[in-house]
C-alpha cells in the first residue's frame, strides 16, 4: 500500500474549498440579473382549485411574472414522470396519477404547487403571491396508510382504491406449506415511519435562457445530472438534450432527496425563458418538510415459521407502503424491489412470500432515502428473529448463526445471489468490541442506578452496487444502470478523470483519486475529479444506492485499463521493444530485464507529441473512456450492537453504547468509510428514537420544522465503536461492495432490539420518544404490580 | 418577513415615545424570538425599536441582598456573571441553559420576560424568585406581571429596564428539554426564602407560567423530596402536542420538582 | 404595509471597513452572501436551530439568520472567510480536516465558527461538554463521531497556541 493508495487514510482533497468558506452550492452561484421565484403552496391536503385569479399579483411591485399550471399545459409542458414501471399480481400496470410541475384545478397534498410568482427580490415575489386569490374546495384527505385502501375519497382517478398496486413476490405455495410444518411461529406488526431526509442544503435551482443559442443552463442540487436533464427533456420537455446544461455545483448533502426530478427545477428552468432572466428558487426549510420526497412510512405484518431446533422454515409478510400523493422518480421500486428481495436477510430461508400494497395519500411524495427498502427490510428481519429467540427461549445471537447463510453463491427465493461473505465472523467480532460478555453486570449496575438497560443485535444484508442494466429492466426500471468515465492523461502528465458519479459529501475527488493515484504512480495533487456537468462530463447515471465506488469507480478502472494499454504501445516504441516486454509499475515502464525505462509523464508527453511511434498503427493522444455494467448486486453485511440505558421515570433513552462491524470487502479509504458509517448510524438511531412526520388527521404537516421535527444532535449520539471484516466482493475488480447506507440499514432494528429488550415489550414503535417510552414503561409498571 | 421601519432610539425615554407614537410599532432586543417570527411573517410590525444603543440597560449589580439584572443583559451575561453565580446560582444555570450558546449571545432577560413565552425559562424564575419589574413607569411584581400567553401587565409604551431578583436560601431549576426544539416542555423553579416556598411552572400551562401551590404547601412542612411523595398535578389545563400529552406533562412536572428540590 | 426606505449601514467584515445602504428587513447573513458574496455562511433552516449561519459579531458566536444587519451598526464582524491568515489555516479549520469532521459541507462554515467559540469561552472541554455546546448547530452527514474529535483537537490545538503566545 503507497501513502495515497488504495486502503490509505488520505486526507481528503475537497476539505479546502468547504473550511475556508468557498464551497459552491447552488445557493451561491449568482448569474446576470438573476430574479427569484417563491411558489403558493396549497394549504390543503385536498382540494379542488374553483378560481385562481393571479392579477393583483401581477402587478404587484417588482413582480416579473405570475405563472400557472395552464401556462405550463399551453407550452406543452408535460407533467413528472415515475420512471420504474411495477405490475400488480393480476398483471396490471401500476396506477400513476398525473402529476403536473404546477397544479391543474386540483391539490393533493399540503405544500402542492399552485402558482410561482418571479420577481427582483425573494421578498417581493412571496408579497406578490400572497395577492393570489384562490378558492379552494376542500376535499376529505386521506392519511393514514393502512386505511387509505377503504378510504371513501379517491386521489386519482386512474387509482381505485387508492391503490398503487398489490405486487407480490416469493412462493406462496412453498411457503404456505412451511407454516404447516412450523414448530413455532412468531408474528409481528411494525410500522416503519415517515422520515424526512433534511441534507442540510435545501434544495435549490437556478434556470437561464441563452436566446443566442437557444439552450438553457439550470444549477440544481442535483444527484444526478444527467439524468435530471434526461427526464427534463425527454420526458417534461424542456429542451432537446443537446440545448440544456444541467450543472450540480458543490452539493450538501442528499440522502436520496437530491435523486429525484422535481416541481421547482423545472419551472425555474421553464420560466427563465418566460420572463428573460435567470430564474433563482431556493428552498426554505419548512418547504423542504412539505415538499421534498419523504422516506419509509410501511406498515407491515409479518409471520416467521421455525422448526423446534430453532431453524428457520419460512417468512410471509405483508405490507402496506404509503407513496404519497404522486409518484415520485424512482418511488415504484423502493418497496419493492429494493425492499423485498432483502427479506431473507443474512439468512438460509427455504420459502418467502411477501406481499407489497403501494397506496396514495393526501402526503408529500414517499421516494428513496438512504438505504431505500433495505432499512424496512432489515428492519422486519431482524425484529422478527430477535422476537422469535425470546419468545422461544434463545439466544439472539445463536438464533442468528444457526440460520447463516454459510455456502456461496447463495441464491435465495427472492430474486438475490449472494456472491461472498461471512456472517458469523461479524458477528463474532461485533460481540468482542460490543462485550456482550459484560452487558449482565453493566445491566444490573444500571438497575442499581433505576435505568432499565437492555442490548440488540441487528446483523443485516444490503443490496447495493446497482446494478446489472439487463436485470433490471426486467423488473421495471427505465434506465440502465450502469456507470461511465473518462481518463484524460495531459501532455504533462496530470490527469483529470470525468466520471457520472455525483459527489455530495461522500469523498469522490479523494478516493477516486487514490484510485488513479496508485493505478498511474501520478502524485494525488495531479490528479481532478471531475463530474457534475453534463457539458463537461459524458453520460453518467449519478449516486445513489451506494453505488459509486462499486460501479463508478469500476468505470474508471475499465478507463485505466484502456489508458495504460495504450501508453504501453506508447512506451514500446520510446523504449524500442516489444510491447509484450513492457511492464507497467510505480509510474514506470520498463522493459523486462533491463534497467531501461521511461516515465508516466514522459509517455504522456510523447503520446501528444506524436513525433516517436507510427499515427497510422497508433492515434495521438492519451484519453480513454469506459462504461461499466456491473454483473451482480453487491452484498455489505455485518453486525451492529446497541446498548441503551432508559430513564422509566421521564422516559429519556441513552445510547450507551454502539458498535459496528462491516463488511464492505477492500476499503479505499477507511477514514472516508467510517464517516459514512458514522453519518448512517446517526440517521438509522434517529428513525429509532428522534424523528417521524407527522400529518394530522386533516392532512396538516406536524412536523415541518425544527422546531417540532426532532434531529438527532451531538447530545443524543455517543461515540461509536467500528471494526470491519473484509470478504471480497468477487463482481467487480476492486473487490469492493460500498458503504454509504449500511449504517442507515442496520441501526433502527440493532436499537429497537435494545429498547424492547430493555422494556420487557415488543410493544415498541418508532420514533421510541420519551413520551413513547414513558408510556411503555408505565404500562409494563402496571403489568408487574398486577402480577 | 414583511417590511418595517428601523428606529434605533438612544435612550429608554425615546424607545417608550417610539411605542406610543409610532404606528404598530415593537421593541426589539435580543431578537431571538421576533425575528423568527418576523420571518415566518407571524408578526408584522410597521416599526421596529431597537434597544441595542441604550447603554445602561445591560449592567448586572448587587444591591443588598437583590440582585439586579438590566434588561438588555444577555442570557449569556447572566450565566457567566460572577455576581449572580455566586449569589443566585440558579439563576445562573437557568440561563445558561437558554436555547443554545449563539442564541444565548443575543436573547436578553428582559424580551424574554416581556414576550412570556409559555415555554420560556426566565418566567418560571421571575415568579419563583418574587423579582420585581421594573419599567420606565413603575415596578411591577412578578406575582402580577405574567397575565396568560404572551401576555404580561405590561401597557403600550412601557419599556422594561431591569428586573430584582431577591436572594434565596435554596433554590434550584430542572428543565425536562422538548427533543426537536428543546425549548422547555416542563420547567420546574423550586425557590425557598425565608419561610415563602416557591415552585413554579413553566412550559407545561396553557395559561403560561403557574405556581404549583400544593407543592408549595407540602414543602413549607418540610423542604424536602419526601414531602412530595404522592404529590400529583391534575393534567387538566395542560398543554398538550406531539411531543407530550397533559398526562406526561403532569407527571414530569412531578418528576422535575423533585429533582428541583434534590438540586436546591 | 409600510414603506421600504433604506438605511445606512456601517461594518468591519473580516478586518474590512464595509457599508450599504440597506432595507431595514435585510438579515445579516442576507447582506454578508448578496451585498458581500461572502456565500461561505449559509442558511439550512427558518427557526434559528441549524447553525449554518453561526459568524461571530464583536468576538461572540452569533447566528447571522436571527440579526438584521443594522443591528450590526458600528460592530467587528468575522465569518468563515476571514478566519485562516493568508495561506494559513486557523487550528480549528486544520483539525476539522485532519480528523475528517466534514462531508458534504454544508454545515462546516458554522460549525467551525462554533467551535472556535467553544474554544475561546470554555478552553478544553470534555467530549460531554463538546457535544451540549453543539445544541445549536445541526450536521447530518456526521454523526457528529468526527465533528467533536476535530473540536476536542482543535481546543487543545488553540489551547497550546496561547501558552506559545504568553510564553513569548
Amino acid at each position: 500500500m503507497t501513502k495515497t493508495g488504495i486502503g490509505a487514510s488520505v486526507k481528503r482533497k475537497e476539505d479546502q474549498r468547504f473550511i475556508t468558506g468557498n464551497g459552491q452550492y447552488t445557493d451561491d452561484v449568482s448569474r446576470p440579473g438573476h430574479v427569484h421565484a417563491y411558489f403558493l403552496r396549497s394549504p390543503h391536503a385536498h382540494a379542488v382549485i374553483r378560481r385562481l385569479d393571479i392579477a393583483a399579483a401581477k402587478g404587484a411591485p417588482g413582480v416579473l411574472g405570475v405563472f400557472t399550471g395552464d401556462d405550463l399545459a399551453a407550452d406543452k409542458i408535460g407533467g413528472l414522470i415515475c420512471g420504474w414501471m411495477i405490475h400488480s399480481k393480476d398483471g396490471s400496470a401500476m396506477k400513476a396519477g398525473a402529476h403536473p410541475a404546477l397544479a391543474q384545478g386540483k391539490v393533493r397534498y399540503v405544500g402542492d404547487h399552485v402558482a410561482v410568482v418571479i420577481a427582483e427580490t425573494l421578498a417581493e415575489a412571496r408579497d406578490g403571491a400572497e395577492k393570489i386569490i384562490v378558492d379552494y374546495e376542500v376535499l376529505p384527505a386521506v392519511i393514514d396508510t393502512a386505511g387509505a385502501q377503504a378510504a371513501k375519497t379517491q386521489l386519482h382517478d386512474v387509482a381505485p382504491r387508492n391503490t398503487v398496486f398489490e405486487w407480490a413476490i416469493g412462493d406462496k405455495a412453498a411457503t404456505e406449506a412451511a407454516f404447516g410444518a412450523a414448530h413455532h411461529v412468531t408474528k409481528i406488526d411494525l410500522v416503519n415511519n415517515r422520515l424526512v431526509p433534511n441534507a442540510m442544503e435545501p434544495r435549490a435551482a437556478i434556470g437561464e435562457y441563452d436566446p443566442g443559442q437557444g439552450a438553457y443552463t439550470l444549477w440544481t442540487t442535483s444527484q444526478n445530472p444527467h439524468v435530471a436533464r434526461l427526464v427534463l427533456s425527454a420526458f417534461i420537455g424542456i429542451a432537446p438534450e443537446n440545448k440544456l446544461r444541467v450543472i450540480a455545483p458543490d452539493v450538501g448533502g442528499g440522502f436520496g432527496s437530491k435523486i429525484f426530478i422535481y416541481a421547482e427545477e423545472t419551472v425555474a428552468v421553464w420560466a427563465s425563458k418566460k420572463v428573460g432572466r435567470p430564474v433563482k428558487w431556493v428552498s426554505d426549510r419548512t418547504e423542504a418538510f412539505l415538499s421534498d420526497a419523504h422516506g419509509r412510512d410501511h406498515v407491515t405484518h409479518a409471520e416467521l415459521a421455525m422448526d423446534a431446533k430453532g431453524k428457520i422454515l419460512g417468512l410471509r409478510v405483508k405490507t402496506i407502503a404509503n407513496l404519497g400523493a404522486y409518484l415520485s422518480t424512482f418511488s415504484s421500486s423502493v418497496p419493492t424491489y429494493l425492499y423485498a428481495t432483502l427479506l431473507s436477510g443474512q439468512y438460509d430461508i427455504p420459502a418467502i412470500y411477501a406481499e407489497v400494497d403501494a397506496v396514495y395519500t393526501n402526503t408529500a411524495p414517499v421516494d428513496a432515502y438512504r438505504g431505500a427498502g433495505r432499512p424496512e427490510a432489515t428492519f422486519v428481519v431482524e425484529r422478527i428473529i430477535e422476537t422469535a429467540a425470546r419468545q422461544m427461549g434463545l439466544d439472539p445471537a445463536d438464533l442468528r448463526k444457526r440460520n447463516f447463510v454459510r455456502k456461496f453463491p447463495h441464491q435465495t427465493p427472492v430474486i438475490m445471489m449472494y456472491d461472498a461473505g461471512d456472517y458469523r465472523a461479524s458477528l463474532d467480532k461485533a460481540m468482542e468490541i460490543a462485550d456482550v460478555k459484560g452487558f449482565g453486570k453493566r445491566k444490573r449496575e444500571a438497575a442499581r442506578r433505576g435505568r432499565l438497560r437492555g442490548l440488540g443485535y441487528s446483523t443485516y444484508i444490503e443490496a447495493c452496487g446497482i446494478a446489472p442494466s439487463q436485470a433490471v429492466g426486467s423488473l421495471g426500471a427505465g434506465v440502465g444502470l450502469w456507470e461511465s468515465a473518462e481518463v484524460r492523461v495531459n501532455p504533462t502528465g496530470s490527469v483529470e478523470v470525468l466520471t457520472g458519479s455525483h459527489a455530495h459529501g461522500q469523498g469522490h475527488e479523494t478516493t477516486f483519486a487514490q484510485l488513479v493515484s496508485e493505478r498511474l504512480g501520478v502524485p494525488m495533487e495531479s490528479i481532478n475529479i471531475v463530474h457534475g456537468d453534463t457539458d463537461k462530463v459524458q453520460f453518467g447515471m449519478g449516486t445513489y444506492g451506494s453505488r459509486s465506488g462499486a460501479v463508478g469507480m469500476s468505470a474508471i478502472v475499465k478507463a485505466l485499463d484502456k489508458v495504460e494499454a495504450k501508453a504501453k504501445k506508447v512506451a514500446a516504441h520510446l523504449l524500442e521493444a516489444s510491447e509484450a516486454d513492457i511492464d507497467f509499475k510505480d509510474g514506470k515502464f520498463t522493459v523486462k530485464g533491463t534497467d531501461k525505462s521511461v516515465a508516466f509523464a514522459d509517455v504522456a508527453l510523447n503520446a501528444y507529441v506524436a513525433h516517436k511511434f507510427p499515427t497510422s498503427e497508433i492515434e495521438p493522444g492519451l484519453k480513454e473512456g469506459a462504461f461499466y455494467d456491473p454483473t451482480n448486486f453487491t452484498f455489505p453485511a455485518g453486525c451492529h450492537i446497541c446498548e441503551v440505558e432508559i430513564d422509566p421515570e421521564t422516559g429519556v433513552t441513552e445510547i450507551a453504547n454502539y458498535t459496528a462491524v462491516d463488511d464492505f470487502g477492500v476499503l479505499i479509504n477507511p477514514m472516508i468509510v467510517e464517516g459514512q458509517v458514522h453519518g448512517g448510524i446517526a440517521q438509522g438511531i434517529g428513525q429509532a428514537l428522534t424523528e417521524g412526520a407527522v400529518y394530522d388527521a386533516s392532512g396538516q404537516l406536524l412536523t415541518a420544522s425544527y422546531m417540532d421535527y426532532c434531529m438527532p444532535r451531538a447530545d443524543n449520539l455517543p461515540s461509536f465503536k467500528l471494526g470491519f471484516t473484509e470478504t471480497r466482493c468477487p463482481s467487480n475488480p476492486l473487490g469492493i461492495k460500498g458503504c454509504g447506507e449500511a449504517g442507515a440499514i442496520a441501526a433502527p432494528a440493532a436499537v429497537m432490539n435494545a429498547m424492547t429488550d430493555a422494556l420487557g415489550t415488543e410493544a415498541v414503535t418508532m420514533p421510541a420518544t420519551p413520551q413513547a417510552v414513558w408510556k411503555v414503561a408505565q404500562s409494563q409498571q402496571k403489568l408487574a404490580a398486577a402480577e | 418577513m414583511y417590511a418595517f421601519t428601523y428606529l434605533r432610539p438612544g435612550s429608554v425615554r425615546g424607545a417608550s415615545k417610539a411605542l406610543a407614537t409610532k404606528e404598530n410599532a415593537k421593541l426589539l432586543a435580543g431578537g431571538q424570538t421576533l425575528l423568527p417570527t418576523m420571518k415566518q411573517r407571524l408578526a408584522s410590525p410597521d416599526h421596529i425599536v431597537d434597544l441595542s444603543q441604550i447603554d445602561d440597560l445591560k449592567n448586572i449589580e448587587q444591591k443588598g441582598r437583590r440582585i439586579v439584572i438590566g434588561a438588555m443583559a444577555t442570557h449569556a451575561s447572566v450565566a457567566s456573571s460572577a455576581l449572580v453565580r455566586d449569589n443566585i446560582p440558579a439563576l445562573a444555570a437557568l440561563a445558561g441553559g437558554i436555547g443554545d450558546p449563539a442564541v444565548r449571545h443575543r436573547g436578553t432577560i428582559g424580551g424574554s420576560v416581556a414576550n412570556n413565552d409559555p415555554a420560556a425559562d426566565y418566567p418560571a424564575a421571575v415568579l419563583a424568585l418574587g423579582a420585581t419589574i421594573h419599567t420606565n413607569k413603575r415596578k411591577i411584581a412578578a406575582d402580577e406581571f405574567f397575565a396568560g400567553l404572551f401576555t404580561t401587565a405590561l401597557e403600550e409604551d412601557e419599556v422594561i429596564t431591569k428586573i430584582t431578583f431577591p436572594m434565596p436560601s435554596r433554590a434550584a431549576y430542572q428543565k425536562f428539554r422538548n427533543p426537536a426544539s428543546r425549548y422547555a416542555l416542563v420547567g420546574v423553579f423550586v425557590a425557598k426564602r425565608g419561610r415563602d416556598i416557591r415552585v413554579t411552572v413553566t412550559g407545561a400551562g396553557s395559561n403560561g407560567v403557574f405556581r404549583w401551590s400544593a407543592a408549595e404547601a407540602a414543602l413549607s412542612k418540610r423542604f424536602s423530596v419526601k414531602s412530595l411523595e404522592g404529590l400529583s398535578i391534575s393534567a387538566s389545563g395542560l398543554n398538550g402536542d406531539i411531543h407530550a400529552s397533559p398526562e406526561y406533562r403532569a407527571h414530569l412536572i412531578a418528576v422535575m420538582t423533585a429533582r428541583a428540590v434534590a438540586a436546591a | 404595509m409600510a414603506q421600504t426606505p433604506k438605511i445606512a449601514v456601517a461594518m468591519t467584515v473580516n478586518g474590512q471597513d464595509v457599508s450599504a445602504r440597506l432595507e431595514a428587513r435585510t438579515l445579516l447573513v442576507q447582506y454578508l452572501r448578496e451585498g458581500l458574496r461572502l456565500t461561505g455562511t449559509h442558511v439550512g433552516c427558518d427557526t434559528s436551530q441549524c447553525g449554518a449561519c453561526v459568524v461571530h459579531v464583536d468576538g461572540k458566536a452569533v447566528k447571522s439568520c436571527t440579526i438584521l444587519a443594522s443591528q450590526c451598526e458600528g460592530a467587528q464582524v468575522m465569518t468563515i472567510e476571514g478566519l485562516a491568515h493568508g495561506d494559513k489555516l486557523h487550528p480549528m479549520q486544520e483539525a476539522f480536516r485532519e480528523h475528517h469532521g466534514l462531508q458534504c459541507g454544508f454545515c462546516t462554515p458554522g460549525m467551525i465558527m462554533t467551535a472556535v467559540d467553544i474554544a475561546q469561552r470554555l478552553g478544553t472541554p470534555d467530549e460531554h461538554t463538546i457535544r451540549e455546546e453543539l445544541e445549536g448547530n445541526i450536521c447530518r452527514c456526521t454523526g457528529y463521531h468526527n465533528i467533536v474529535k476535530a473540536i476536542d483537537a482543535g481546543c487543545q490545538e488553540m489551547a497550546k497556541g496561547q501558552h506559545r503566545q504568553a510564553a513569548e
